[in-house]
C-alpha cells in the first residue's frame, strides 16, 4: 500500500470531502497561505480558495463563529492553531458551541469542526504544548476525536466531515510528519471504535496520540522480557469504545492507561475508574495511570523530557502491574 | 418618509404584545409561578420593534438574556415561549433552556444568550455563511451596553468589517450592565464612537423613537444586502426594570426611573400616531385588548402543559444520542 503523511493525510479527507460537499469551508490563522503553521494544510494549497481562508488573532470569533455558520447551514471547519490557544476562545466553545443543541431542546443538527495540534515537540514550552483533550471529555456537548496514524486520520477525519454533531480533532504536532500506509479508495472509520493496534495477553495498555507509539516501542522491548503487551488505542474520547477495553482487560487482566496529558484527572482516570466499576474482578492487580507530572511544559530539553511520559514510563508501569506491584 | 395605517398599527400592536407579555412575566414570577430568573424588555420595546420591521422570516438575529422582545418581533409564537418560561415540554426548548436560551432556527432567531457579548461572534459566522451562499440575507446582533466592554464585541466587528459581512450590531444601550451604569464602565460616550476603530460606520439614535429605529436599521439593512458590510447602531433606551425580576436596585433612585418612564416608547409613540390620525381610540383598546388574550392564552398553555419526564434530562446532547454514558 502507498505510505502519506499524517498531514497528507488530513489534507486528503479535507480535498475528498469539500469536493462532495460545497458547504464545507475552512479557516483559522496562518492556513491559506502557508498551509498551517506545522503545515497541516500543506497539500491543500492553492485548491479551494474561496473555502480556505485566513484569519485574524480572534479565537472568540474563530470558534463562535463555527457555530454560527453551522446554524446559518455551512459547515466550517475552524482551526485551533495551538491548543493552548484554545483557552483564549474557549468560552465560544464550552458556553456556546457544546451547549447550543441541548439548551434549544435539540432543534439544530450542528456541523462544525475544530481542528488543531496539540502536544509538546521540541522546547515549545508551557504557551505551547498543552494536550487538553480530556477538559472537552469532562464537559459534555462535543465529540472528540485524537488519532495517532495517517490511516486514522483520514478516515476519523472523513467521518467527522459528515457528523451531525460538533466534534473537535486533537492532532499531536510530532505526528504530522508520520509516515503510514493509506489505500487510495475512500474509507470512513466511525468514532467509538478503538483499533487494537498491537494483540497481547499480559496486560493492556490503553493509550492515544502520540502515546501509541511510545507504548508500541515499550511492547517491543518488553515483548524480549517475555511480556506480551495488547496496546489499544481509543482513536476517539467522546465516544470512547468500552466494550473493547472491557473485552481486553478480562483477558490480560492488567491495565495501564498511558497518555501524553497530565497525569493527575487526565482521561487515563475516567477509564481506570469505568473498568473498575464493571470489570474489578477480572483485574490481578491495581490499575497504573502514566501520563505528565502535574506541571507545565517546561523549556530546558532536559526538564521538558523529565515532564513528559515516554516508552520508559510505559515500561515501567507495565512491569509493576505484571509483577504484582 | 410615508407610511400606511397598517404599518404603523403593526409596529404598535408588536410594541403592545412584548410590553404585555413582559407585564404577565413578571407578575406570574413574582408569584412564584416561573422557576429560574427572567430579564424583561420593558421600555426597551422600540428597538426590536423598528428593527425587526426590516427583516425577512429568512433573515437572522442573535439575541441576548434579555431576549423575549425579540423573538415575539420576529414573529415567535408566545404559546412556545411562556411554556419555556414554565419550563415546559411544549416549550421552544422543551424545558431545556428557559428565557435565557429560547431559540427558533425556523424564523432566524439563533438564540437568546446567556452570555453577555456571546451571541456577536454567532452572528459573524452566520454572516461568512451569508457570504459563502451568496444569498442576499443579512443577520442583525442584538447586544447591550455592558457587551461592548468585552472582547467578542472587538472581534467580531473586526472580523465582520474586513469580511465585508452583512452584519448590523444592533446596541440596545439601557445604561445599565447589571447593576453598573454604562458611564462608569464605558470608556467612550457613545458605544458607536467605537466604529471608527473597525472603519464601519457608527451612529446613535434614540431607541424610544422606534420610527426613528425603523428607519436607520432600514439603511443598514439595505447596505448590508447590496454588500456595503456592516453598520454599527446604538440605540439608546433606559432599563426601566431592574437588571432581572427581584433586583434590589440600590445603585439607583426610583426618581430617576419615574422620569425615564415619561419617555417610554409605548406611550410616546401613541401620541405621535394620534396626532397623524393613524388610530383611534376604539382601534388602540382592541390592540391592547388582543393583546392580552393572546398572553392569557399563552399562560393558561403554558401553565397546563405538562413537564417532561427526568430521564428526558438526557436527550438531545447530541443527534445519536444514544450509547453515551449519560
Amino acid at each position: 500500500m502507498r505510505e502519506i503523511t499524517f498531514s497528507e493525510a488530513l489534507g486528503e479527507a479535507m480535498y475528498e470531502e469539500m469536493s462532495k460537499d460545497p458547504t464545507i469551508f475552512t479557516y483559522g490563522e496562518d492556513i491559506a497561505k502557508q498551509g498551517g503553521i506545522f503545515g497541516a494544510y500543506k497539500s491543500l494549497l492553492g485548491k479551494f480558495p474561496d473555502r480556505i481562508i485566513d484569519t485574524p488573532i480572534s479565537e472568540e470569533v474563530i470558534f463562535g463563529s463555527a457555530l454560527g455558520a453551522a446554524l446559518a447551514g455551512m459547515r466550517p471547519v475552524a482551526e485551533f492553531h495551538f491548543a493552548d490557544f484554545i483557552f483564549t476562545g474557549m468560552t465560544s466553545i464550552a458556553n456556546q458551541i457544546m451547549k447550543f443543541r441541548y439548551m434549544t431542546g435539540g432543534q439544530p443538527k450542528l456541523h462544525l469542526v475544530l481542528r488543531g495540534p496539540d502536544g509538546v515537540s521540541k522546547s515549545a514550552a508551557a504557551q505551547h504544548s498543552e494536550s487538553i483533550e480530556t477538559i472537552f471529555m469532562h464537559i459534555p456537548g462535543i465529540k472528540v476525536i485524537i488519532p495517532s496514524t495517517p490511516y486514522d486520520m483520514k478516515g476519523l477525519f472523513k467521518t467527522a466531515l459528515r457528523s451531525d454533531d460538533p466534534v473537535i480533532c486533537f492532532e499531536h504536532k510530532m505526528l504530522y510528519g508520520l509516515k503510514g500506509p493509506v489505500p487510495e479508495e475512500e474509507y470512513y472509520i466511525p468514532f467509538g471504535e478503538a483499533d487494537v493496534k498491537k494483540e497481547g495477553k499480559d496486560v493492556t495498555v490503553v493509550t492515544t496520540s502520540r502515546m501509541v507509539h511510545e507504548s508500541l516501542k515499550a511492547a517491543k522491548e518488553l515483548e524480549k522480557e517475555g511480556i506480551s503487551v495488547e496496546v489499544i488505542d481509543l482513536r476517539t474520547l467522546v465516544p470512547w469504545d468500552k466494550e473493547k477495553v472491557l473485552e481486553s482487560v478480562k483477558k490480560t487482566h492488567h491495565l495501564v492507561v498511558a497518555h501524553e496529558t497530565w497525569k493527575r484527572a487526565g482521561w487515563g482516570a475516567e477509564i481506570a475508574a469505568t473498568v473498575q466499576e464493571e470489570a474489578f474482578d477480572y483485574l490481578d492487580a491495581p490499575i497504573l495511570r502514566v501520563g505528565e507530572r502535574n506541571v507545565h511544559i517546561p523549556f530546558s530539553p532536559p526538564l521538558q523530557d523529565f515532564v513528559v511520559p515516554d516508552k520508559n514510563d510505559v515500561i515501567k508501569a507495565v512491569k509493576k502491574v505484571v509483577g504484582g506491584m | 418618509m410615508e407610511y400606511t395605517k397598517e404599518f404603523l398599527q403593526g409596529l404598535y400592536r408588536t410594541m403592545v404584545r412584548i410590553r404585555t407579555f413582559e407585564k404577565t412575566a413578571e407578575e406570574l414570577f413574582l408569584q412564584g409561578e416561573l422557576p429560574g430568573f427572567i430579564h424583561l424588555y420593558i421600555g426597551e420595546e422600540a428597538i426590536a420593534t423598528g428593527t425587526m420591521a426590516n427583516l425577512r422570516q429568512d433573515d437572522y438575529i442573535t439575541s441576548t438574556h434579555r431576549g423575549h422582545g425579540h423573538m415575539i418581533a420576529k414573529g415567535a409564537d408566545t404559546k412556545k415561549m411562556m411554556a419555556e418560561l414554565y419550563g415546559k415540554k411544549a416549550g421552544y426548548c422543551k424545558g431545556k433552556g428557559g428565557s435565557m436560551h429560547i431559540a427558533d432556527l425556523s424564523i432566524g432567531v439563533l438564540g437568546a444568550n446567556g452570555e453577555v457579548a456571546g451571541g456577536l461572534p454567532i452572528a459573524a459566522g452566520a454572516g461568512m455563511a451569508i457570504k459563502l451562499k451568496k444569498t442576499d440575507q443579512v443577520v442583525v446582533a442584538f447586544f447591550g451596553d455592558g457587551a461592548s466592554n468585552r472582547g467578542a464585541f472587538h472581534e467580531a466587528l473586526n472580523w465582520c468589517s474586513i469580511y465585508k459581512l452583512p452584519v448590523i450590531f444592533l446596541n440596545e444601550n439601557n445604561q445599565f450592565a447589571s447593576t453598573e451604569r454604562v458611564q462608569e464602565t464605558t470608556s467612550v460616550e457613545n458605544v458607536s464612537d467605537r466604529a471608527i476603530g473597525y472603519s464601519i460606520p457608527g451612529v446613535t439614535i434614540d431607541g424610544n423613537d422606534v420610527l426613528k429605529v425603523y428607519e436607520t436599521v432600514k439603511e443598514a439593512v439595505e447596505r448590508a444586502r447590496n454588500g456595503g458590510g456592516p453598520t454599527l447602531i446604538e440605540a439608546k433606551t433606559y432599563r426601566i426594570k431592574g437588571h432581572f425580576v427581584g433586583d434590589p436596585t440600590l445603585y439607583r433612585k426610583e426618581k430617576e426611573v419615574e422620569e425615564h418612564w415619561a419617555k417610554e416608547p409605548i406611550g410616546r409613540f401613541e401620541k405621535q400616531l394620534k396626532e397623524m390620525g393613524k388610530i383611534t381610540d376604539s382601534e388602540k383598546e382592541t390592540i391592547w385588548k388582543e393583546a392580552e388574550e393572546e398572553i392569557k392564552e399563552a399562560v393558561e398553555f403554558g401553565r397546563n402543559a405538562p413537564y417532561p419526564a427526568p430521564e428526558e434530562a438526557l436527550t438531545d446532547l447530541f443527534v445519536d444520542d444514544t450509547g453515551y454514558d449519560y
